[in-house]
């Protein structure tokens, strides 16, 4: 993620005060979270008080204010999910990550989500690794796919 | 492709994309929805791309990625035109007999559907018992649509209404038939669409707004995703017909950001729309101007609700406001704001081209139309199912969803999510409609059913429901943030064998106090499943509690 990519984004939404969460999403989405300094970047750029900026990023679960893993590992947590056997699953990915939902290992390698309803319920229980979908998930094929990302 | 100036050109541009195309020449429609993409339906498209380059038969057999076909649990799903032949569970190594047997107009029958019991093929769309039972008047399209090909959707009729509203009709007259539709706003209220573009028509002052909810927020619904992904242009129909007949000029699309071919269908519709000249400045040379702008939630639930959807796309953190201030008058800026969910906006088209009189046939007394379902749960098939209001809600979990699976037997249905209820299942003669459901206690909400098994349990389900809302307070109102933690906290000691006498009444008037005090639904309705739980299953209640201070007693 270059520091122009970013730059780029601000200087599209530049004068924009509406435009705080698209600036914001996409530069999540670019680069996984929001350092302080860029924040005050878009603060400056889009004509909008820094607390503002901080609101909405602290607000909304998409934005992350810490570095993230390279690999995002989401566990759906949705009702189907839930019913299906989520929470077996949920455990299993934390104990071979190491991390609870919200928390990146020290390597930067994993970070782990829980999140619902991701819409594949028919699927369910469901992994989806960097927005790539595993459906029918079970706990011990779970160690196997997360294998391929180390 | 030129932008088109008048309905007669509309026309033209339909009937050149018609006569370039044979209806005799086979199609092969593999499902891209969220549920096949999941089990991996993009590895089947790549090969089927790669045979026909390598048969060299492009010119003989048409081949497209599509939106959700319904049937998501036996996915990869591929249909085979011109007549519907059904696929399911293909794998990429199942592709060369496909193409060779579509070429020859011949079917491969380890492909088909077979009825788990008693093993007899279902061949056709119209004979596979999870199709043969809907009526699917909105997603019937989706197989035969490249979602990013408007094409394709005037191909299939697409944008008639739109003309036939602007060149026939005057906006007065567009809602007049909406309000004789008696089209009811399927995001959970039921409320009529008709009455609430009325509202937003009259308000004072020029500007005005209309919105699609497509935030599908709602846990085990999926239905609007595949209608919106699937067939972006018919949601877009609605709303460019309902600006029209509200007067206003700008709409926006709201929806999730979390899945990457919604927004690249949505925005490449948009596009397209606007270089033929169906948005933008007077469209179809009606003098009418309307434009669109596609904004993002961005995680978190109760961006759901209209008026916190509303700050939202204002810019803003998505509180909700009191209900007192009607968006409807004063919503987006102040503005008067009309807001309906996907599937709302694309009967709209439906409505303007047969007519309110052919809608009101379909449906039950005073629910009209036909109604999507996300079914899931412990259900043998699962997917998107359309069917006509009324529809009795056994029809739906058995013939249609082939009940539970393993032979177990159900008890209990859910609808409607996190902030939904659960009926048991000695209900299941009752008819999917508005009023009916929700005498039983069970409103349909956006239309996700759930099925649970015997052994589910409610009281734990209930805990699971209540921790997953507590997480989404936004915190603003004291009776939601604290009343929601206070039940969570009572329903986790009984889980693990704490339970106290009167803990079902402490929890009763939690209810109550969180549903009256709350600012807006998601706090309102938070102890809507532990209500229905506490009506329909309260004996399992009283059994834990008891269980708890018996085995308490002993280990004293």
């Amino acid at each position: 993620m270059s520091e122009q990519t970013i730059a780029d984004i601000i200087e599209k939404y530049r004068g924009r005060p509406g435009a705080v969460i698209h600036a914001l999403t996409e530069i999540q989405h670019a680069n996984h979270w929001l350092p302080r300094e860029v924040m005050h970047e878009v603060a400056d750029a889009l004509e909008v008080p820094f607390s503002q900026v901080m609101q909405i990023a602290s607000f909304y679960k998409t934005f992350s204010l810490t570095p993230k893993g390279k690999h995002e590992v989401h566990v759906c947590t949705g009702m189907t999910c839930h019913l299906r056997g989520g929470a077996r699953l949920m455990a299993k990915v934390e104990e071979i990550t190491g991390l609870k939902p919200g928390e990146t290992d020290t390597d930067a390698k994993f970070s782990l989500e829980a999140g619902s309803c991701l819409g594949s319920c028919s699927i369910a229980p469901e992994l989806i690794v960097d927005g790539k979908h595993y459906g029918r998930m079970t706990p011990e094929r779970a160690a196997d796919v997360l294998k391929q990302y180390e | 492709m030129p932008r088109i100036q008048t309905t007669a050109e509309l026309e033209a541009l339909r009937a050149e994309i018609l006569a370039a195309r044979d209806p005799a020449k086979p199609c092969i429609a593999v499902c891209g929805g969220a549920a096949c993409d999941g089990l991996d339906s993009a590895a089947v498209a790549t090969a089927f791309a790669a045979e026909i380059a390598k048969q060299g038969v492009a010119a003989k057999v048409d081949f497209r990625v599509t939106g959700c076909h319904g049937y998501c649990n036996k996915g990869p799903n591929v249909l085979v035109g011109p007549d519907d032949v059904c696929y399911f569970e293909v794998k990429p190594d199942d592709v060369p007999e496909v193409v060779e047997s579509a070429l020859k107009g011949v079917v491969v029958d380890r492909l088909v559907y077979r009825d788990p019991a008693s093993g007899e093929k279902a061949v056709h769309l119209s004979e596979v018992p999870f199709y043969k039972h809907q009526m699917r008047i909105l997603t019937g399209d989706i197989p035969r649509i490249d979602p990013t090909r408007i094409e394709d959707y005037l191909a299939v009729g697409g944008y008639s209404a739109l003309a036939k509203a602007l060149s026939q009709m005057s906006s007065d007259q567009v809602l007049q038939e909406v309000k004789k539709a008696n089209l009811r706003g399927r995001g959970g209220g039921g409320f009529p669409a008709g009455l609430k573009w009325e509202t937003t028509k009259n308000a004072p002052g020029k500007t005005k707004y209309v919105i699609v909810n497509g935030h599908e927020g709602e846990s085990a619904a999926f239905m609007d995703r595949a209608m919106l992904t699937g067939n972006p242009h018919k949601v877009l129909e609605g709303l460019i017909i309902g600006g029209y007949a509200i007067g206003a000029q700008q709409g926006y699309i709201y929806t999730r950001h979390d899945s990457p071919s919604m927004a690249r269908h949505i925005t490449a519709a948009l596009e397209q729309a606007q270089e033929l000249g169906l948005l933008g400045e007077n469209i179809l040379g009606s003098g009418f101007d309307f434009e669109v702008e596609l904004h993002f939630d961005v995680g978190i639930f109760v961006s759901g609700e209209s008026s916190a959807l509303m700050r939202s796309i204002e810019g803003n953190a998505p509180e909700p406001r009191p209900k007192y201030i009607r968006t409807s008058v004063s919503g987006i800026w102040d503005k008067p704001s009309n807001l309906n969910n996907v599937e709302t906006w694309a009967n709209v088209p439906e409505i303007i081209n047969r007519g309110a009189d052919w809608f009101t046939s379909i449906g039950s007394e005073k629910s009209k139309g036909t109604k999507l379902v996300s079914l899931s749960g412990h259900v043998v098939n699962s997917g998107v199912v359309e069917v006509p209001m009324g529809t009795p809600l056994r029809t739906i979990v058995f013939d249609i969803g082939g009940g539970v699976p393993d032979g177990g037997a159900p008890k209990a249905i859910h609808f409607g999510g996190a902030m939904g209820r659960s009926i048991p299942i000695s209900m299941i003669d009752a008819p999917l409609d508005f009023d009916g459901m929700s005498k039983l206690g069970a409103p349909i909400g956006a239309g996700g059913l759930l099925v649970m098994d015997e052994n589910t349990d409610m009281i734990e389900m209930a805990r699971y429901l209540l921790d997953f809302l507590v997480k989404e307070s936004c915190g603003k109102c004291t009776p939601c943030r604290e009343g929601m933690y206070q039940m969570l906290k009572i329903l986790s000691n009984i889980i693990e064998g704490k339970g106290r006498k009167f803990d079902l009444e402490r929890l009763a008037e939690l209810t109550e106090v969180t549903s009256l005090g709350s600012l807006c639904a998601l706090g309102k309705t938070s102890s809507d499943p532990l209500k229905s739980m506490l009506r329909y299953f309260k004996p399992e209640f009283e059994a834990r509690i008891a269980a708890g201070s018996a085995a308490g007693s002993e280990a004293k």
